[in-house]
């Protein structure tokens, strides 16, 4: 493979955003991932003439991030959240069950190269755990069996739709959504879930909805605080 | 304590995201009211009000803006830090999901208080979700002429840049979060100078965290008054706390500085059925756990402070009697070690050492002295590495063995998993599995 | 104890305003505003331990090996990155118990890792890591866990080998590529806990100051290749040299062991290379164990070269040169110290009674000759490497410092951060330019004159600041009225004024008068007062007086049969021009003094071996003008050329000529500070370009090439930077070629395939970079390019 046309042209987009062509390092680097599935050598050639840094300069940066890989992986990269309150919750169990579901370890791919699968930090999304993620899109509240089934359902290349996020896409597209170019999915995926809700909906149950700044100066409520 | 929905006012509503939705419930009307003030002002404005900084420090809010010295002929920016990935927080991803317009609409005010003409939100590159819709919400406040050149005829012009990070926790520190939005590894910077003098290429630039300046809106349009009307003094304001673990419900609760965790907790259904809280941790894995005894505790920055914790990011995580505190302390510490820069020494060594010896005791083969020698080498971080991250990976062990000296102990003949069913803990325990 | 900077009144300290008062470990002393702490407890003779600190790198505080104690802050701070504040009062290691706790703690943090192999590294008994252990009584860590390890070691480059597991992390080596060289080639890589210094996957660390790397590193993770377990420092003994690589002039520290060099390193020395010297001075000294070392005299007999005893040597020299009476010459290179130039010069004049004497064996010229006389010869110290940082603006004429004069590359780096303009009349706008943040001034080859003369208003306005430099390379002198425009260019802004020779002995010989206009310390042979003031040093009667012979001339002179003999000293074949060699061989009586044999002992009729720089003390004199004194380094019983000289002239039966080094610089010494008559500028018009097929050539001798004094380092040759073809985008463009494709250049004496790199060029010009100069001849010359594989 090689760096297409079309993303050498998204670069040069995004290089106009930025004051100094070295800003715009990363998304160039998620550009390039997009298109070679990894950070290939091809890719530190071509960024590091973009922004105009040595190849070691770029590498020093793309080996820092974890979300720019050494390698390939498979269509999906499926990350289960290992950190203390996930794996508490329920994350150690489905980490070690997919294991054993697709015969593969940390950063395999399975046989028919559809999952990798990852162990991935905390993903800002604590309310939800046990979470895992699947192309960086969210899968919340998971269950070993809910894990499992999509594990199942990608290797059968069948659609799964993400919490809070649109259907999973190709880790491709996924690295240019990164990146910044508009993928039309903004509106995709309910996030209007229990948990997102939780103190609005007990607000309005205890009437203490409508606190926010706008209802206050229409003075429909004008409770205040303490 | 009454809950506050402001920022999270309107989530329930399909189109909460988009430029309509905010618009709807008077989103982008702070704009003219900031514009009609003299930008020192808006600065003045922000100082009064009191807020203060939502991504972890505390730091007012006023008085980081009013550091930017302003007739220097330099360009300013300002920096949003939307790298969210302190283990336990989750408010500003959620934030950036369901009303990212606020966020916008404080980018504006806040560039127009500090002269900033350029302003980036650098968002972690692990949400893409989140990611999408602040880019639309970007892309939407410049089709609406928020954004731009002489926006609304105010005079003044600025460029917003969404810009994704690519999984490094380091970067959510301010400094190195600049290095690496100048396109450096994010490893942090020497202070001072500090970013307000000398920053995003060496130009005065403000850095805060989404929720801080997404509160900014709201303070503009209600007033100082309104929001020192909330919480203490030294901490006034509302706040979004995000309530994890081991609870009934689990979720986002937006509500005034000074709520308990008594409160938070009952609002979250109580701890699930059946079980007592056996611990929690007030604003994320880099502040000392809390017990039963501190749910009284204010939720402002001096009350946790007394209590022997810090508020942090405000988002506390919840463990019940089936959680091993070792477990849980080792597994933040391995993601300290994973996620340490590699710049300074006691940084990077000392957590490649706490993780080899708590791999021991929760492994139920440690010593004693291991127990002694972990006190000892977190003592050797402790405000001596380069940046907090440090003082972070030093403050999870010593925070849990004053209060779990004993089940720590145990580590030295019994595994953690042998003292605690993992699966006893998990949120299917009993379901499936 | 109140430690103050000396005060000029000698009364009580007067509150300077760049002055601030602190007190480290109770001693109070003043330092000028922005000292780190770290400096200012070094005054008071406190070393406070450090590794990522180093005086010429900036501050990044990474180790924490230098936690002291500030009162009034939290936390320990690090020395190294703080400044003093007035009224600061600052505990080390010495006095605060919180600061040596928190080094001891750093110290075992580092060492937790850190293999305790010292017995087998490098670095063992010179390793401030383990120095820093030793005293700190902190010599071991508690850890017990695996260590990390690496697989090792990985090549940076041929030359610098990294053993990952010792690394530190300091970022010393990191930082000094980046800072100091400019040369981003090495970085740290990956994070946390398997953060480790590495290069990009197809791209070694071939930088000219690689090796400056393996100096500074405090640990042994970094190594040369030729040095790497070839000794130990305890068993070296270490000599102060001065670097015969070229006129930088730096001062280098040679290691040796059973009279063999081991190593050399960079020595401190702020006025010229502060701590830093290039890869070829570091590594380049394996010729002196060349297979081709001359050790013994050879004198033709039936013509065939055969050892001689020293006797036969001196007295069939003496034959052949007193029957050519009169009608010999010298020839030397630039590559002689200081004190045997001047043993030439006076060889020439006394014993010989000629003036046809000339150490410029490539590309010179009258006009040359009339601007050393003026400009050079006997003018002192000046401008020099501090004038550079200070400077305003620094123009370069026909000068490409990084493979010319690499020292002076990096301090026009240096002045370029703090606000030096750098500006350069070049034909390609060169990384080395880039690296200065410099200006390119396109003048194609040949025409710089024009372009000097042309120079518009603001770049003369910048140069007329107070504090301006010129530095004009030894190459000026091919190019017809170069020189002479850059004088007239000095003159008219006021600008100082540099010649930046290449070789280390090429000031010294201006300066010995080894130039057939000139006697010693800038004396023109034409001025009889100055032959009158050489002849009374000289205690003779008189000095010759008849105008003497350039190279060019001799070589005509011998064809002519003008001349019929020539002594030879410290010169190559390939030094030469191309037809040098038919003159060489028609010379009657050749008497050669070389270190090495080569072509020119084969054709010499008594050849006398000669001690090589680091076997003799002396002087090198570098383009500044300032002296570079040497120490011996090996012993040795060849003799120096002065020496050889001293008996050559006694066998001539003419007394007074002195080997001695003392004498020899003590007379020296008499002849600076001329007063007299000096040469004026040369005016020479610049030559008008024709135009002709095809492009015209641009090239420059790179820093690293095959060359005798580079031989037996196969490691720093490999990091040579190779042949390139440099031409612009349109005339890349024009010829339907592509970056790396492959362009061959034919000149009229050779071609050169080589790939293509699209540059900034001046119109009409093809730079040929790496050592094609030496198939295809200077700049200027007309030449054919053709892309490879096209019809
Ligand atoms: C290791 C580390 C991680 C941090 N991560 C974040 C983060 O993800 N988001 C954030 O807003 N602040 C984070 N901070 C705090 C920032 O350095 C900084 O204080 C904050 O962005 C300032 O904004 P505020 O004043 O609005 O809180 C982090 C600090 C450290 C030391
Ligand atoms: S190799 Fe040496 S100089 Fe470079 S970072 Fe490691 S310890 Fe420092
Ligand atoms: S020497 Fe000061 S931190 Fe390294």
């Amino acid at each position: 493979m090689a760096i297409s046309e079309t993303t050498r042209a998204q670069m040069r987009e995004v290089l106009v955003d930025y004051p100094r062509k070295r800003s715009a390092l990363m998304p160039l680097l998620h550009l390039a991932q997009a298109d070679e599935g990894y950070i290939s050598q091809d890719s530190i050639v071509v960024v590091s003439e973009m922004v105009e840094l040595t190849e070691a300069e770029v590498t020093a940066v793309s080996s820092f991030y974890t979300m720019y890989l050494k390698r390939e992986s498979g269509r999906v990269r499926v990350g289960v959240c290992i950190n203390s309150l996930c794996a508490v919750l329920g994350g150690d169990e489905i980490w070690d069950s997919l294991v054993d579901h697709c015969g593969v370890g940390n950063n395999q791919t399975t046989d028919d190269g559809a999952v990798t699968l990852e162990r991935i930090e905390c993903q800002a999304a604590c309310t939800h755990a046990p979470v895992m993620t699947a192309n960086w899109e969210f899968l919340d509240d998971m269950t070993v069996e809910k894990a499992k089934q999509v594990v199942d359902d990608l290797r059968a290349g069948q659609a799964v739709q993400s919490t809070r996020g649109p259907v999973v896409r190709t880790f491709a597209d996924a690295g240019r959504t990164i990146a910044g170019v508009d993928d039309g999915l903004t509106a995709e995926g309910e996030i209007r879930d229990d948990r997102m809700l939780a103190g609005l909906r007990l607000a309005q149950a205890n009437g203490d909805a409508g606190r926010s700044a706008e209802a206050e100066r229409q003075g429909a409520v004008n409770v205040k605080g303490r | 304590m009454p809950l506050t929905p402001v920022l999270s006012a309107h989530w329930d509503e399909a189109d909460s995201y988009t430029i309509d939705g905010y618009r709807r419930h008077g989103g982008y009307d702070a704009l003219a009211i900031a514009f009609a003030k003299q930008p020192d002002d808006v600065i003045g404005l922000v100082k009064d009000s009191g807020l203060r900084g939502r991504g972890g420090a505390g730091f007012p809010t006023g008085m980081k803006w009013g550091f930017v010295p302003q007739g220097d002929g330099k360009p300013h920016y300002l920096v949003v830090n939307a790298d969210e990935s302190e283990p336990g927080a989750c408010k500003d991803v959620p934030l950036m999901l369901a009303n990212p317009h606020s966020l916008v609409e404080g980018v504006i005010i806040a560039s127009y208080a500090i002269r900033a003409h350029h302003a980036f939100i650098y968002i972690r590159g692990e949400v893409p979700h989140a990611i999408r819709r602040v880019a639309a919400a970007v892309r939407e406040a410049y089709a609406a002429g928020f954004l731009g050149s002489n926006i609304k005829d105010s005079g003044f012009d600025l460029e917003v840049v969404v810009h994704a990070g690519a999984g490094a926790y380091i970067c959510g520190e301010e400094t190195a979060l600049l290095d690496s939005l100048e396109g450096f590894r994010g490893q942090p910077r020497l202070k001072p100078p500090f970013p307000a003098v000398a920053g995003l290429y060496a130009s005065p630039t403000v850095v805060n965290n989404v929720e801080t300046i997404a509160s900014v809106p709201s303070i503009v349009t209600n007033g100082a008054d309104w929001y020192t009307s909330y919480g203490s003094e030294k901490s006034p304001g509302v706040k979004l706390f995000a309530v994890s673990g081991h609870v009934e419900r689990p979720g986002i609760f937006e509500a005034p500085m000074g709520t308990t965790m008594r409160e938070l907790l009952g609002w979250a259904g109580g701890m699930r059925k059946g079980h007592r809280l056996k611990f929690w941790v007030p604003g994320g894995s880099s502040v000392p756990l809390l017990t039963e005894e501190h749910l009284d505790v204010p939720y402002t920055y001096e009350d946790i402070a007394a209590a022997g914790s810090m508020l942090g990011t405000g988002t506390p995580m919840v463990f019940d009697e089936t959680t091993s505190v070792t477990r849980a302390v080792t597994r933040w510490l391995e993601f300290y070690k994973h996620e340490s820069c590699g710049k300074c020494t006691p940084c990077r060594e000392g957590t490649y050492w706490l993780v080899d010896l708590l791999r021991r005791l929760e492994s139920g083969s440690g010593s004693h002295s291991d127990i002694t020698r972990i006190n000892e080498v977190s003592a050797q971080i402790m405000g001596r590495s380069f940046c907090a991250l440090g003082d972070a990976a030093a403050t999870p062990f010593p925070g849990a063995i004053k209060y779990f000296a004993d089940e720590i102990a145990l580590g030295t003949h019994t595994a953690a998993a042998d003292l605690f069913d993992p699966v006893a803990a998990t949120v299917f325990a009993g379901v499936n599995v | 104890m109140t430690m103050t900077t000396a005060s000029t009144t000698g009364d009580v300290l007067e509150p300077r305003p760049d002055l601030v008062t602190v007190t480290i470990d109770g001693v109070e002393t003043a330092v000028p505003k922005g000292t780190l702490i770290i400096r200012a407890a070094e005054q008071l003779g406190v070393a406070v331990p450090r590794f990522c600190d180093h005086p010429l790198l900036d501050p990044v505080a990474n180790c924490r090996m230098c936690l002291i104690e500030v009162e009034g802050m939290p936390k320990p701070q690090p020395a190294c990155a703080v400044t003093c504040s007035d009224g600061m009062v600052v505990k080390t290691q010495m006095t605060s118990p919180v600061a040596d706790e928190a080094q001891r703690s750093v110290m075992e943090f580092l060492l937790i890792n850190h293999p305790l192999d010292c017995p087998i590294c490098d670095k063992g008994g010179e390793c401030p890591l383990q120095n820093q252990a030793m005293t700190n009584g902190q010599g071991d860590t508690r850890f017990d866990g695996p260590k990390r390890t690496f697989p090792k070691p990985i090549n940076l480059s041929a030359q610098v080998l990294l053993d990952r597991e010792r690394c530190v992390s300091c970022a010393r080596c990191t930082r000094f590529a980046e800072q100091i060289a400019g040369d981003p080639f090495i970085e740290l890589l990956e994070r946390g806990s398997q953060q480790q210094v590495g290069i990009a996957e197809d791209v070694p660390f071939n930088s000219y100051y690689s090796g400056n790397t393996i100096q500074i590193c405090p640990v042994g993770a970094l190594t040369s290749a030729m040095y790497r377990f070839r000794s130990r420092p305890f068993d070296l003994v270490s000599t102060p040299t001065a670097c015969e690589h070229c006129a930088s002039g730096c001062s280098l520290r040679t290691d040796s062991r059973r009279n063999a060099v081991m190593r050399r390193l960079a020595s401190v020395d702020p006025e010229v290379n502060e701590e830093w010297n290039c890869d070829k001075g570091r590594f380049a000294f394996r010729y002196l164990e060349s297979d081709v070392r001359l050790t013994t005299p050879m004198v033709r007999v039936d013509g065939e070269l055969r050892p001689a005893s020293w006797d036969e040597a001196l007295v069939t020299a003496a034959a052949g040169l007193k029957a050519a009476a009169g009608k010999a010459g010298i020839i030397t290179g630039g590559r002689l110290m200081v004190e045997d130039a001047y043993a030439y010069s006076v060889f020439a004049r006394r014993a010989l009674g000629t003036n046809d004497i000339d150490f410029r064996p490539q590309g010179s010229s009258a006009e040359e000759e009339q601007f050393l006389a003026s400009r050079v010869a006997g003018a002192g110290l000046g401008p020099t490497y501090a004038d550079l940082e200070k400077a305003p603006t620094v123009l370069l004429v026909a000068f490409e410092p990084e493979d010319e004069s690499p020292i002076v590359l990096l301090r026009l780096r240096k002045a370029a951060k703090t606000g030096t303009q750098i500006l350069s009349v070049a034909p390609a706008a060169s990384r080395g330019l880039a690296k200065t943040n410099g200006t390119w001034i396109p003048a194609a080859p040949g025409a710089e004159p024009t372009v000097i003369a042309g120079l518009d208003e603001n770049t003369v306005t910048a140069l007329s600041q107070p504090g301006s430099v010129i530095l004009v390379g030894q190459r000026a002198a091919v190019t017809a009225g170069l020189l002479s425009a850059v004088g007239r260019l000095a003159d008219r802004t006021g600008a100082a004024l540099g010649w930046v020779p290449r070789r280390a002995g090429d000031r010294g010989a201006v300066e010995a008068g080894v130039l057939p206009s000139l006697l010693p310390g800038g004396r023109p042979v034409a001025d009889a007062a100055a032959r009158v003031d050489t002849a009374a040093i000289w205690g003779v009667p008189e000095v010759p007086e008849a105008p003497g012979r350039d190279i060019p001339a001799m070589l005509a002179a011998i064809e002519g049969r003008e001349l019929s003999a020539l002594v030879v000293g410290g010169v190559r074949l390939d030094d030469l021009p191309a037809d040098a060699e038919a003159a060489l061989r028609a010379t009657e009586f050749l008497v050669v003094l070389d270190t090495h044999a080569h072509g020119l002992v084969e054709l010499a009729n008594v050849v006398f071996p000669v001690a090589a720089a680091p076997e003799k003390a002396g002087t090198f004199i570098n383009w500044e003008g300032r002296q570079r004194p040497s120490s011996q380094a090996l012993r040795t019983n060849l003799m120096s050329d002065a020496r050889v000289l001293a008996a050559l002239a006694g066998e001539l039966g003419v007394v007074g000529l002195d080997g001695d080094l003392a004498r020899l610089r003590a007379q020296l010494g008499e002849f600076s500070g001329w007063e007299g008559v000096r040469v004026g500028s040369p005016d020479v018009a610049a030559a008008t370009g024709e135009p002709g097929p095809g492009l015209l050539l641009a090239t420059w001798r790179p820093l690293l090439e095959a060359t005798v004094l580079q031989e037996g380092e196969p490691y720093l040759a490999a990091t040579a930077r190779g042949r390139e073809v440099w031409l612009s985008a349109p005339e890349s463009a024009a010829l339907g070629a592509t970056e790396g494709q492959l362009i061959t250049v034919t000149s009229a004496s050779g071609s050169v395939t080589a790939p293509l790199v699209v540059a900034e060029t001046a119109e009409g010009t093809v730079v040929v970079t790496g050592d094609a100069h030496r198939v295809l001849g200077q700049s200027g010359e007309r030449v054919q390019i053709a892309v490879e594989g096209q019809g």
